[in-house]
Protein backbone atom coordinates (compact mmCIF):
# COMPACT_ATOMS: atom_id res chain seq x y z
CA UNK A 1 0.00 0.00 0.00
CA UNK A 2 1.35 3.56 -0.85
CA UNK A 3 2.26 5.69 1.85
CA UNK A 4 -0.38 8.34 2.56
CA UNK A 5 1.69 11.01 1.98
CA UNK A 6 4.45 10.67 -0.64
CA UNK A 7 8.18 12.34 -0.19
CA UNK A 8 7.23 15.04 -3.18
CA UNK A 9 4.17 15.98 -0.78
CA UNK A 10 5.95 16.04 2.68
CA UNK A 11 8.63 18.33 0.75
CA UNK A 12 5.78 20.47 -0.08
CA UNK A 13 4.28 20.32 3.00
CA UNK A 14 7.36 21.28 4.44
CA UNK A 15 8.25 24.46 2.01
CA UNK A 16 4.42 25.59 2.75
CA UNK A 17 4.96 25.37 6.37
CA UNK A 18 8.22 27.41 6.20
CA UNK A 19 6.71 29.93 3.69
CA UNK A 20 4.09 30.44 6.42
CA UNK A 21 5.84 31.00 8.91
CA UNK A 22 8.61 33.24 7.60
CA UNK A 23 5.85 35.29 5.70
CA UNK A 24 4.02 35.91 9.06
CA UNK A 25 6.86 36.62 11.40
CA UNK A 26 7.81 39.45 8.45
CA UNK A 27 3.93 40.58 8.42
CA UNK A 28 4.00 41.41 12.35
CA UNK A 29 7.19 42.89 11.71
CA UNK A 30 6.17 45.09 8.78
CA UNK A 31 2.48 45.17 9.90
CA UNK A 32 2.66 46.03 13.49
CA UNK A 33 4.34 49.62 12.62
CA UNK A 34 2.02 50.54 9.77
CA UNK A 35 -1.24 49.27 11.90
CA UNK A 36 -0.19 51.67 14.42
CA UNK A 37 0.20 54.42 11.56
CA UNK A 38 -3.14 53.80 10.15
CA UNK A 39 -4.48 53.99 13.72
CA UNK A 40 -2.85 56.69 14.97
CA UNK A 41 -1.80 59.48 12.18
CA UNK A 42 -4.20 61.99 11.18
CA UNK A 43 -2.34 62.59 7.92
CA UNK A 44 -4.78 63.08 4.73
CA UNK A 45 -2.45 59.65 3.37
CA UNK A 46 -4.09 57.35 6.03
CA UNK A 47 -7.57 56.41 3.95
CA UNK A 48 -5.36 55.79 0.62
CA UNK A 49 -2.82 53.81 2.29
CA UNK A 50 -5.50 51.67 4.08
CA UNK A 51 -7.31 51.55 0.77
CA UNK A 52 -3.88 50.30 -0.59
CA UNK A 53 -3.15 47.96 2.24
CA UNK A 54 -6.65 46.05 1.67
CA UNK A 55 -6.15 45.99 -2.13
CA UNK A 56 -5.33 42.10 -2.24
CA UNK A 57 -8.44 41.23 -0.07
CA UNK A 58 -10.18 42.52 -3.79
CA UNK A 59 -7.92 41.91 -6.09
CA UNK A 60 -7.68 38.19 -8.30
CA UNK A 61 -4.19 36.58 -7.28
CA UNK A 62 -2.90 36.49 -10.73
CA UNK A 63 -3.37 40.08 -10.90
CA UNK A 64 -1.46 41.23 -8.21
CA UNK A 65 1.34 37.95 -9.04
CA UNK A 66 1.52 39.78 -12.68
CA UNK A 67 2.79 43.20 -11.62
CA UNK A 68 5.01 41.63 -9.36
CA UNK A 69 6.58 39.53 -11.94
CA UNK A 70 6.65 42.24 -14.20
CA UNK A 71 8.05 44.32 -11.11
CA UNK A 72 10.56 41.62 -10.23
CA UNK A 73 11.64 40.79 -13.38
CA UNK A 74 14.78 40.93 -15.06
CA UNK A 75 13.17 44.22 -16.95
CA UNK A 76 11.31 45.60 -13.80
CA UNK A 77 12.11 48.73 -11.92
CA UNK A 78 12.64 46.78 -8.41
CA UNK A 79 13.87 43.78 -10.68
CA UNK A 80 17.06 46.01 -12.08
CA UNK A 81 17.53 47.42 -8.82
CA UNK A 82 18.46 44.05 -7.26
CA UNK A 83 20.16 43.01 -9.85
CA UNK A 84 22.54 46.61 -9.70
CA UNK A 85 22.82 45.33 -5.61
CA UNK A 86 24.39 41.87 -7.37
CA UNK A 87 21.79 40.40 -6.03
CA UNK A 88 19.77 37.20 -7.80
CA UNK A 89 16.45 37.72 -9.07
CA UNK A 90 13.62 37.12 -7.18
CA UNK A 91 10.93 35.77 -9.40
CA UNK A 92 10.98 32.11 -9.14
CA UNK A 93 12.50 31.75 -6.13
CA UNK A 94 11.41 31.34 -2.19
CA UNK A 95 12.21 34.81 -1.72
CA UNK A 96 10.25 35.85 -4.49
CA UNK A 97 7.51 33.44 -2.64
CA UNK A 98 8.02 35.50 0.49
CA UNK A 99 7.39 39.05 -1.22
CA UNK A 100 4.39 37.74 -2.79
CA UNK A 101 3.05 36.13 -0.05
CA UNK A 102 3.41 39.20 2.27
CA UNK A 103 2.21 41.56 0.19
CA UNK A 104 -1.08 39.02 -0.91
CA UNK A 105 -1.81 38.54 3.24
CA UNK A 106 -0.88 42.04 4.22
CA UNK A 107 -4.64 42.48 4.86
CA UNK A 108 -5.33 39.96 6.94
CA UNK A 109 -2.51 40.93 9.17
CA UNK A 110 -3.22 44.69 9.25
CA UNK A 111 -6.48 44.97 9.52
CA UNK A 112 -7.09 43.11 12.81
CA UNK A 113 -3.48 45.04 14.34
CA UNK A 114 -5.41 48.31 12.96
CA UNK A 115 -8.60 47.14 14.56
CA UNK A 116 -7.31 46.53 18.00
CA UNK A 117 -5.40 49.69 18.21
CA UNK A 118 -8.03 51.50 17.60
CA UNK A 119 -10.34 50.22 19.93
CA UNK A 120 -8.25 50.84 22.94
CA UNK A 121 -8.98 54.25 22.32
CA UNK A 122 -6.86 57.77 23.65
CA UNK A 123 -7.86 57.58 27.34
CA UNK A 124 -5.51 54.62 28.10
CA UNK A 125 -2.59 56.17 26.35
CA UNK A 126 -3.11 59.49 27.72
CA UNK A 127 -3.39 58.43 31.02
CA UNK A 128 0.44 56.34 30.61
CA UNK A 129 0.86 59.88 29.18
CA UNK A 130 0.37 61.65 32.52
CA UNK A 131 2.14 58.62 33.99
CA UNK A 132 5.41 59.47 32.83
CA UNK A 133 5.51 57.13 29.63
CA UNK A 134 7.49 58.15 26.75
CA UNK A 135 5.21 57.45 23.46
CA UNK A 136 7.73 54.58 22.92
CA UNK A 137 6.78 53.16 26.38
CA UNK A 138 2.98 53.96 26.08
CA UNK A 139 3.35 51.52 22.46
CA UNK A 140 4.76 48.67 24.26
CA UNK A 141 3.73 49.01 27.96
CA UNK A 142 -0.08 49.90 27.14
CA UNK A 143 -0.89 49.68 23.20
CA UNK A 144 0.72 46.12 22.76
CA UNK A 145 -0.85 44.34 25.62
CA UNK A 146 -4.09 45.91 25.44
CA UNK A 147 -3.96 44.69 21.86
CA UNK A 148 -3.20 41.15 22.42
CA UNK A 149 -6.47 39.47 21.30
CA UNK A 150 -5.54 41.36 17.62
CA UNK A 151 -2.21 40.16 17.60
CA UNK A 152 -3.26 36.86 17.74
CA UNK A 153 -6.09 36.81 15.38
CA UNK A 154 -3.68 38.20 12.88
CA UNK A 155 -0.30 36.21 13.47
CA UNK A 156 -3.38 33.00 12.48
CA UNK A 157 -4.98 34.71 9.68
CA UNK A 158 -1.58 35.31 7.96
CA UNK A 159 -0.16 32.02 8.30
CA UNK A 160 -3.63 30.23 7.53
CA UNK A 161 -3.85 32.59 4.69
CA UNK A 162 -0.27 32.34 3.66
CA UNK A 163 -0.73 28.14 3.76
CA UNK A 164 -3.22 28.40 1.13
CA UNK A 165 -2.30 30.48 -1.76
CA UNK A 166 -2.75 29.22 -4.90
CA UNK A 167 -2.31 32.38 -7.78
CA UNK A 168 0.45 34.48 -6.02
CA UNK A 169 2.68 31.41 -6.38
CA UNK A 170 1.42 30.31 -9.49
CA UNK A 171 2.30 33.55 -11.24
CA UNK A 172 5.45 34.40 -9.10
CA UNK A 173 6.56 31.11 -7.89
CA UNK A 174 6.03 28.25 -10.48
CA UNK A 175 6.52 24.92 -9.43
CA UNK A 176 9.84 24.12 -8.67
CA UNK A 177 10.14 21.40 -6.40
CA UNK A 178 12.03 22.05 -2.75
CA UNK A 179 11.93 25.46 -3.91
CA UNK A 180 8.88 27.47 -4.90
CA UNK A 181 6.09 23.88 -4.85
CA UNK A 182 3.97 24.39 -1.96
CA UNK A 183 0.78 22.65 -0.87
CA UNK A 184 -1.77 24.01 -3.10
CA UNK A 185 0.01 23.36 -6.13
CA UNK A 186 1.15 20.09 -5.34
CA UNK A 187 -2.81 19.67 -5.13
CA UNK A 188 -2.91 21.27 -8.68
CA UNK A 189 -0.44 18.56 -9.70
CA UNK A 190 -2.44 15.99 -8.55
CA UNK A 191 -5.54 16.64 -9.94
CA UNK A 192 -4.38 17.47 -13.38
CA UNK A 193 -2.16 13.98 -13.24
CA UNK A 194 -5.92 12.45 -11.89
CA UNK A 195 -4.59 11.48 -8.67
CA UNK A 196 -7.54 12.33 -6.54
CA UNK A 197 -6.62 10.60 -3.70
CA UNK A 198 -3.26 12.23 -2.85
CA UNK A 199 -4.96 15.34 -4.09
CA UNK A 200 -7.95 14.14 -1.30
CA UNK A 201 -5.09 13.49 1.83
CA UNK A 202 -3.40 16.96 1.10
CA UNK A 203 -6.49 19.28 0.67
CA UNK A 204 -8.27 17.39 3.71
CA UNK A 205 -4.82 18.46 5.46
CA UNK A 206 -5.33 22.17 4.92
CA UNK A 207 -9.33 22.01 5.69
CA UNK A 208 -8.43 20.41 9.04
CA UNK A 209 -5.18 23.20 9.57
CA UNK A 210 -7.77 26.02 8.70
CA UNK A 211 -10.48 24.71 10.60
CA UNK A 212 -8.23 24.21 13.77
CA UNK A 213 -6.61 27.92 12.96
CA UNK A 214 -9.58 29.51 13.68
CA UNK A 215 -10.86 26.79 16.14
CA UNK A 216 -7.21 28.15 18.35
CA UNK A 217 -7.56 31.74 17.72
CA UNK A 218 -11.34 31.89 19.28
CA UNK A 219 -9.52 29.70 22.39
CA UNK A 220 -7.30 32.06 22.57
CA UNK A 221 -8.67 35.45 22.42
CA UNK A 222 -9.32 36.04 26.46
CA UNK A 223 -13.24 35.94 27.29
CA UNK A 224 -14.51 39.32 28.20
CA UNK A 225 -15.23 39.83 31.63
CA UNK A 226 -18.41 40.45 32.69
CA UNK A 227 -18.91 43.38 34.69
CA UNK A 228 -20.83 43.13 37.93
CA UNK B 1 -18.10 91.34 33.21
CA UNK B 2 -14.25 92.54 33.52
CA UNK B 3 -11.97 90.08 34.33
CA UNK B 4 -10.38 90.33 37.53
CA UNK B 5 -7.36 89.38 38.60
CA UNK B 6 -6.87 89.17 42.78
CA UNK B 7 -4.01 90.60 43.72
CA UNK B 8 -3.94 89.15 46.61
CA UNK B 9 -3.53 85.82 45.01
CA UNK B 10 0.10 85.45 44.95
CA UNK B 11 1.95 85.88 48.47
CA UNK B 12 4.55 88.49 47.02
CA UNK B 13 7.69 86.60 47.22
CA UNK B 14 6.14 83.36 47.62
CA UNK B 15 7.18 80.14 45.14
CA UNK B 16 4.81 80.86 42.13
CA UNK B 17 2.54 78.08 40.72
CA UNK B 18 0.78 77.28 37.78
CA UNK B 19 0.93 80.51 35.44
CA UNK B 20 -1.53 79.72 32.09
CA UNK B 21 -2.51 82.50 29.95
CA UNK B 22 -3.63 80.14 26.45
CA UNK B 23 -6.54 80.42 24.19
CA UNK B 24 -7.92 77.87 22.12
CA UNK B 25 -11.40 76.85 20.48
CA UNK B 26 -13.21 74.01 21.71
CA UNK B 27 -16.10 73.53 18.67
CA UNK B 28 -18.12 76.98 19.02
CA UNK B 29 -16.39 78.36 22.55
CA UNK B 30 -13.46 80.22 22.18
CA UNK B 31 -11.42 79.21 25.25
CA UNK B 32 -9.13 82.07 27.39
CA UNK B 33 -7.70 80.95 30.24
CA UNK B 34 -5.60 83.41 32.33
CA UNK B 35 -5.18 82.08 35.95
CA UNK B 36 -1.65 82.74 38.55
CA UNK B 37 -2.58 80.37 40.68
CA UNK B 38 -0.50 79.60 44.28
CA UNK B 39 2.38 77.19 44.78
CA UNK B 40 0.34 74.96 47.28
CA UNK B 41 -2.85 74.14 48.42
CA UNK B 42 -6.03 72.65 46.19
CA UNK B 43 -7.79 75.13 43.40
CA UNK B 44 -10.87 74.63 42.65
CA UNK B 45 -12.28 75.13 38.87
CA UNK B 46 -15.95 75.81 39.15
CA UNK B 47 -18.51 76.67 36.78
CA UNK B 48 -21.49 75.46 35.13
CA UNK B 49 -21.19 72.23 32.47
CA UNK B 50 -19.75 73.74 29.37
CA UNK B 51 -17.85 76.51 30.37
CA UNK B 52 -14.98 74.44 29.80
CA UNK B 53 -13.52 72.85 32.48
CA UNK B 54 -12.11 69.88 31.34
CA UNK B 55 -10.77 71.39 28.51
CA UNK B 56 -8.92 73.95 30.94
CA UNK B 57 -7.23 70.75 32.42
CA UNK B 58 -6.75 69.12 29.08
CA UNK B 59 -4.45 72.11 28.26
CA UNK B 60 -2.48 72.45 31.48
CA UNK B 61 -1.72 68.66 31.28
CA UNK B 62 -0.75 69.21 27.33
CA UNK B 63 -2.79 66.46 26.19
CA UNK B 64 -4.47 69.06 23.57
CA UNK B 65 -2.05 70.79 21.91
CA UNK B 66 -3.85 73.39 20.12
CA UNK B 67 -3.65 75.75 22.39
CA UNK B 68 -1.92 79.08 22.25
CA UNK B 69 -0.35 81.31 24.82
CA UNK B 70 2.14 80.10 27.53
CA UNK B 71 2.32 78.35 30.83
CA UNK B 72 4.32 77.07 33.28
CA UNK B 73 4.57 75.68 37.07
CA UNK B 74 7.24 77.90 38.99
CA UNK B 75 10.33 77.56 37.29
CA UNK B 76 9.65 75.38 34.50
CA UNK B 77 8.17 76.48 31.32
CA UNK B 78 5.75 74.15 29.27
CA UNK B 79 4.36 75.81 26.78
CA UNK B 80 5.09 78.94 24.90
CA UNK B 81 4.02 79.76 21.33
CA UNK B 82 5.80 82.31 20.53
CA UNK B 83 9.14 80.36 21.26
CA UNK B 84 7.73 76.98 20.19
CA UNK B 85 7.98 75.40 23.57
CA UNK B 86 5.85 72.89 24.38
CA UNK B 87 6.83 70.46 27.09
CA UNK B 88 4.98 66.76 26.37
CA UNK B 89 2.62 65.59 28.77
CA UNK B 90 5.12 62.61 30.09
CA UNK B 91 7.53 65.34 31.30
CA UNK B 92 5.43 67.60 33.09
CA UNK B 93 5.46 65.15 36.01
CA UNK B 94 1.15 65.34 36.76
CA UNK B 95 -1.21 63.09 38.48
CA UNK B 96 -4.26 63.43 36.17
CA UNK B 97 -7.59 62.38 37.59
CA UNK B 98 -10.20 61.54 35.55
CA UNK B 99 -14.40 61.41 35.79
CA UNK B 100 -14.49 57.66 35.28
CA UNK B 101 -11.12 55.37 36.67
CA UNK B 102 -9.35 55.16 33.59
CA UNK B 103 -6.94 52.10 34.92
CA UNK B 104 -5.73 49.84 32.75
CA UNK B 105 -7.75 46.59 32.28
CA UNK B 106 -4.47 44.61 31.46
CA UNK B 107 -2.81 45.43 34.96
CA UNK B 108 -3.65 44.18 38.57
CA UNK B 109 -4.30 46.53 40.88
CA UNK B 110 -1.01 46.67 42.11
CA UNK B 111 0.59 47.03 38.43
CA UNK B 112 -1.62 50.13 37.86
CA UNK B 113 -0.41 51.76 41.15
CA UNK B 114 3.41 50.86 40.30
CA UNK B 115 3.27 51.91 36.96
CA UNK B 116 4.05 56.09 37.40
CA UNK B 117 5.42 54.80 40.74
CA UNK B 118 8.20 52.74 38.72
CA UNK B 119 8.53 55.31 35.89
CA UNK B 120 8.78 58.00 38.71
CA UNK B 121 12.10 56.12 39.48
CA UNK B 122 10.38 54.56 43.29
CA UNK B 123 11.41 58.10 44.96
CA UNK B 124 12.36 57.92 48.22
CA UNK B 125 9.96 60.30 49.60
CA UNK B 126 7.02 58.71 48.65
CA UNK B 127 5.62 56.21 50.99
CA UNK B 128 3.66 53.91 49.19
CA UNK B 129 2.60 51.36 52.00
CA UNK B 130 1.05 54.80 53.73
CA UNK B 131 -0.89 55.84 51.27
CA UNK B 132 -2.00 52.28 49.88
CA UNK B 133 -3.56 51.92 53.65
CA UNK B 134 -4.63 55.62 53.69
CA UNK B 135 -7.00 54.76 50.66
CA UNK B 136 -7.82 51.65 51.89
CA UNK B 137 -6.43 49.64 48.87
CA UNK B 138 -4.25 46.82 51.02
CA UNK B 139 -6.71 43.97 50.67
CA UNK B 140 -7.34 45.14 46.61
CA UNK B 141 -3.55 44.74 45.56
CA UNK B 142 -4.00 41.25 43.76
CA UNK B 143 -7.31 41.97 42.48
CA UNK B 144 -7.87 42.42 38.73
CA UNK B 145 -9.74 46.11 37.54
CA UNK B 146 -13.41 44.38 36.69
CA UNK B 147 -13.42 43.10 39.90
CA UNK B 148 -13.55 46.18 41.86
CA UNK B 149 -16.09 48.99 42.72
CA UNK B 150 -16.92 52.67 41.17
CA UNK B 151 -14.76 54.18 44.71
CA UNK B 152 -12.84 50.93 44.82
CA UNK B 153 -11.56 52.26 41.24
CA UNK B 154 -11.48 55.79 41.73
CA UNK B 155 -9.18 55.17 44.75
CA UNK B 156 -6.95 53.31 42.88
CA UNK B 157 -6.58 55.79 40.01
CA UNK B 158 -5.82 58.55 42.94
CA UNK B 159 -3.00 56.28 44.72
CA UNK B 160 -1.78 55.85 41.42
CA UNK B 161 -1.19 59.61 40.74
CA UNK B 162 0.00 60.44 43.76
CA UNK B 163 3.15 57.56 43.46
CA UNK B 164 3.99 59.12 40.24
CA UNK B 165 5.92 61.60 42.56
CA UNK B 166 3.76 64.87 40.62
CA UNK B 167 4.48 67.91 40.82
CA UNK B 168 0.81 69.27 40.15
CA UNK B 169 -2.30 67.27 40.37
CA UNK B 170 -5.18 67.56 38.22
CA UNK B 171 -8.39 66.15 39.34
CA UNK B 172 -11.22 66.20 37.27
CA UNK B 173 -14.27 65.90 38.58
CA UNK B 174 -13.30 62.09 40.24
CA UNK B 175 -16.16 62.17 42.16
CA UNK B 176 -18.97 62.72 39.80
CA UNK B 177 -19.90 59.13 38.68
CA UNK B 178 -19.72 57.88 42.22
CA UNK B 179 -23.08 56.75 44.14
CA UNK B 180 -23.99 59.39 47.82
CA UNK B 181 -21.71 56.37 49.69
CA UNK B 182 -18.48 56.41 47.72
CA UNK B 183 -18.50 60.15 47.45
CA UNK B 184 -18.95 61.12 50.97
CA UNK B 185 -16.21 58.29 51.90
CA UNK B 186 -13.76 59.54 49.03
CA UNK B 187 -14.22 63.22 49.58
CA UNK B 188 -13.21 62.46 53.08
CA UNK B 189 -9.78 60.84 51.97
CA UNK B 190 -9.55 63.54 49.54
CA UNK B 191 -9.71 66.14 53.40
CA UNK B 192 -7.51 64.34 55.03
CA UNK B 193 -5.32 64.35 51.76
CA UNK B 194 -5.39 68.14 51.23
CA UNK B 195 -3.94 68.43 54.93
CA UNK B 196 -0.51 66.82 54.09
CA UNK B 197 -0.56 67.88 50.47
CA UNK B 198 3.07 69.34 49.18
CA UNK B 199 2.08 69.77 45.61
CA UNK B 200 -0.88 71.96 44.25
CA UNK B 201 -3.94 70.73 42.89
CA UNK B 202 -6.30 71.80 40.27
CA UNK B 203 -9.86 70.76 41.11
CA UNK B 204 -12.45 70.41 38.52
CA UNK B 205 -15.83 70.40 40.16
CA UNK B 206 -19.24 71.38 39.23
CA UNK B 207 -20.89 70.23 42.71
CA UNK B 208 -20.49 73.39 45.58
CA UNK B 209 -20.29 71.46 47.89
CA UNK B 210 -17.15 69.34 47.02
CA UNK B 211 -15.21 73.35 46.22
CA UNK B 212 -16.60 74.54 49.66
CA UNK B 213 -14.93 71.53 51.20
CA UNK B 214 -11.97 71.13 49.41
CA UNK B 215 -10.64 74.12 48.04
CA UNK B 216 -8.16 76.77 48.94
CA UNK B 217 -8.87 78.95 46.57
CA UNK B 218 -11.33 79.33 43.35
CA UNK B 219 -11.35 80.53 39.46
CA UNK B 220 -14.45 80.64 38.58
CA UNK B 221 -15.45 79.26 34.65
CA UNK B 222 -17.97 80.62 32.37
CA UNK B 223 -18.41 80.13 28.85
CA UNK B 224 -15.23 79.35 28.45
CA UNK B 225 -13.27 82.64 30.31
CA UNK B 226 -12.29 83.32 33.49
CA UNK B 227 -14.98 85.19 35.25
CA UNK B 228 -13.31 85.62 38.94
CA UNK B 229 -10.06 83.82 40.93
CA UNK B 230 -8.94 84.45 43.84
CA UNK B 231 -8.94 82.74 47.83
CA UNK B 232 -12.17 80.57 48.39
CA UNK B 233 -14.06 82.79 50.71
CA UNK B 234 -13.45 85.70 49.04
CA UNK B 235 -14.23 84.67 45.41
CA UNK B 236 -17.68 83.14 46.68
CA UNK B 237 -19.07 85.68 48.23
CA UNK B 238 -18.68 88.41 45.44
CA UNK B 239 -21.29 90.17 44.05
CA UNK B 240 -20.64 90.42 40.62
CA UNK B 241 -20.60 86.66 39.41
CA UNK B 242 -22.56 86.16 36.30
CA UNK B 243 -26.07 84.60 36.83
CA UNK B 244 -25.11 80.75 35.41
CA UNK B 245 -23.09 81.14 38.87
CA UNK B 246 -25.09 83.10 41.28
CA UNK B 247 -26.31 80.09 42.80
CA UNK B 248 -23.39 78.67 43.96
CA UNK B 249 -22.21 81.66 46.22
CA UNK B 250 -22.24 81.78 49.76
CA UNK B 251 -20.23 81.74 52.51
CA UNK B 252 -17.51 79.49 53.58
CA UNK B 253 -16.78 79.37 57.29
CA UNK B 254 -13.80 77.72 58.21
CA UNK B 255 -13.55 77.39 62.19
CA UNK B 256 -12.64 75.33 65.09
CA UNK B 257 -15.18 72.25 66.68
CA UNK B 258 -15.48 73.92 70.05
CA UNK B 259 -17.60 71.11 71.05
CA UNK B 260 -20.75 68.38 70.89
CA UNK B 261 -23.96 68.47 72.32
CA UNK B 262 -24.39 64.76 72.60
CA UNK B 263 -28.18 65.11 73.63
CA UNK B 264 -29.47 67.01 70.93
CA UNK B 265 -27.05 65.56 68.50
CA UNK B 266 -25.46 69.17 67.54
CA UNK B 267 -21.64 70.43 67.12
CA UNK B 268 -21.05 73.54 67.79
CA UNK B 269 -17.96 75.52 65.65
CA UNK B 270 -16.41 78.26 66.61
CA UNK B 271 -15.28 80.61 63.86
CA UNK B 272 -13.78 84.62 63.53
CA UNK B 273 -17.34 86.15 64.18
CA UNK B 274 -18.79 83.82 66.45
CA UNK B 275 -20.17 80.46 66.96
CA UNK B 276 -22.51 77.96 64.54
CA UNK B 277 -24.81 74.89 65.54
CA UNK B 278 -24.49 72.50 63.01
CA UNK B 279 -25.72 68.91 62.55
CA UNK B 280 -23.74 66.78 64.71
CA UNK B 281 -20.09 65.56 63.11
CA UNK B 282 -17.47 63.19 63.64
CA UNK B 283 -14.82 65.82 63.90
CA UNK B 284 -13.06 65.78 67.44
CA UNK B 285 -13.10 68.87 69.24
CA UNK B 286 -10.20 71.74 68.04
CA UNK B 287 -10.30 70.06 64.71
CA UNK B 288 -10.91 72.50 61.31
CA UNK B 289 -13.94 72.26 60.14
CA UNK B 290 -15.84 74.19 57.23
CA UNK B 291 -19.03 75.11 56.56
CA UNK B 292 -21.10 76.83 53.73
CA UNK B 293 -24.07 79.01 54.49
CA UNK B 294 -25.75 79.71 51.42
CA UNK B 295 -27.47 82.64 50.22
CA UNK B 296 -30.58 81.29 50.22
CA UNK B 297 -30.11 79.72 53.71
CA UNK B 298 -30.17 83.27 55.63
CA UNK B 299 -32.62 85.71 56.78
CA UNK B 300 -31.81 89.09 58.09
CA UNK B 301 -33.51 90.77 60.77
CA UNK B 302 -33.04 94.07 62.95
CA UNK B 303 -33.18 92.45 66.46
CA UNK B 304 -31.91 89.45 67.84
CA UNK B 305 -35.19 86.73 67.75
CA UNK B 306 -35.70 85.15 71.01
CA UNK B 307 -39.03 82.97 69.64
CA UNK B 308 -37.03 81.69 66.90
CA UNK B 309 -36.31 78.53 65.60
CA UNK B 310 -33.21 79.12 63.93
CA UNK B 311 -30.61 78.50 66.09
CA UNK B 312 -27.35 80.30 64.69
CA UNK B 313 -27.87 84.03 65.04
CA UNK B 314 -25.01 86.10 64.11
CA UNK B 315 -24.17 89.81 64.84
CA UNK B 316 -23.21 91.88 61.34
CA UNK B 317 -23.34 94.71 59.46
CA UNK B 318 -24.21 94.97 55.38
CA UNK B 319 -20.89 95.87 53.37
CA UNK B 320 -23.05 96.09 49.91
CA UNK B 321 -26.18 94.85 47.83
CA UNK B 322 -26.33 93.57 44.29
CA UNK B 323 -29.20 92.12 42.48
CA UNK B 324 -29.59 88.82 42.43
CA UNK B 325 -30.39 86.70 38.87
CA UNK B 326 -34.45 87.46 39.97
CA UNK B 327 -35.52 90.67 39.10
CA UNK B 328 -37.79 90.22 43.22
CA UNK B 329 -34.53 89.45 44.79
CA UNK B 330 -31.29 90.68 45.72
CA UNK B 331 -27.70 89.87 47.32
CA UNK B 332 -26.35 91.41 50.72
CA UNK B 333 -23.20 90.95 51.43
CA UNK B 334 -22.34 90.74 55.18
CA UNK B 335 -19.43 91.11 57.41
CA UNK B 336 -19.78 88.89 60.54
CA UNK B 337 -16.61 90.38 62.50
CA UNK B 338 -14.32 89.31 60.01
CA UNK B 339 -16.02 86.80 57.87
CA UNK B 340 -17.99 87.87 55.13
CA UNK B 341 -21.42 86.30 54.66
CA UNK B 342 -24.04 86.36 51.75
CA UNK B 343 -28.07 86.46 52.32
CA UNK B 344 -30.34 86.22 49.20
CA UNK B 345 -33.14 88.46 50.24
CA UNK B 346 -36.17 89.78 48.13
CA UNK B 347 -35.82 93.65 47.38
CA UNK B 348 -38.99 93.73 49.18
CA UNK B 349 -37.62 93.15 52.59
CA UNK B 350 -34.62 95.21 51.62
CA UNK B 351 -36.87 98.01 51.39
CA UNK B 352 -38.93 96.81 54.24
CA UNK B 353 -36.30 96.55 56.85
CA UNK B 354 -34.90 100.10 55.48
CA UNK B 355 -30.90 98.28 54.82
CA UNK B 356 -28.19 99.99 53.32
CA UNK B 357 -24.41 99.69 53.83
CA UNK B 358 -23.40 99.98 57.63
CA UNK B 359 -27.13 98.79 58.74
CA UNK B 360 -26.80 96.02 61.58
CA UNK B 361 -28.71 93.48 61.02
CA UNK B 362 -28.90 90.29 62.70
CA UNK B 363 -28.30 87.10 60.55
CA UNK B 364 -30.42 84.09 61.24
CA UNK B 365 -29.42 80.76 59.81
CA UNK B 366 -31.13 77.17 60.31
CA UNK B 367 -28.82 74.94 61.54
CA UNK B 368 -30.66 72.24 59.62
CA UNK B 369 -29.46 73.92 56.54
CA UNK B 370 -26.09 73.21 57.57
CA UNK B 371 -25.99 69.74 57.32
CA UNK B 372 -23.08 67.61 56.12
Amino acid sequence: MMPLLSTQDLQAFGLTLRLAATVTAMLLLLGTPLAWWLAQTRSRWQRPVAAVVALPLVLPPTVLGFYLLLLLGPHGAVGRLIAAMGLSALPFTFGGLVVGSVLYSLPFVVQPLHNAFEAIGVRPLEVAACLRASPFDRFFSIACPMALPGFITAAVLGFAHTMGEFGVVLMIGGNIPGQTRVLSMRIFDHVEAGEYSQAHTLSLCLLVFSFAALLAMSLLRPRRHERG
Amino acid sequence: MAEQRAPNLREKDGPRGVEATLAWRRGDLAIELDIALPSRGITALFGPSGAGKTSCLRAIAGLDRGSEGRLSLGDELWQDSARRVFVPPHRRRLGYVTQEASLFVHRSVAGNLDYGYRRAGRPKHIDRDALIDQFGLRALLGRSIEALSGGERQRVAIVRALLSDPSLLLFDEPLSALDATARNDLLGRLETLHAALAVPMIYVSHAIDEVARLADHLVLLDAGHVVAQGPLQATLTRLDLPATLVEAVGAVIEGTVAGHDAHDHLTELAFVGGTLFVPRRRDVVGQRLRCRIGARDVVLTHERQTGSSALNQIRARVIAMADADHPSQCLVQLDAGGSVLLARITRRSWHALALMPGSEVWAQVKAVALGA
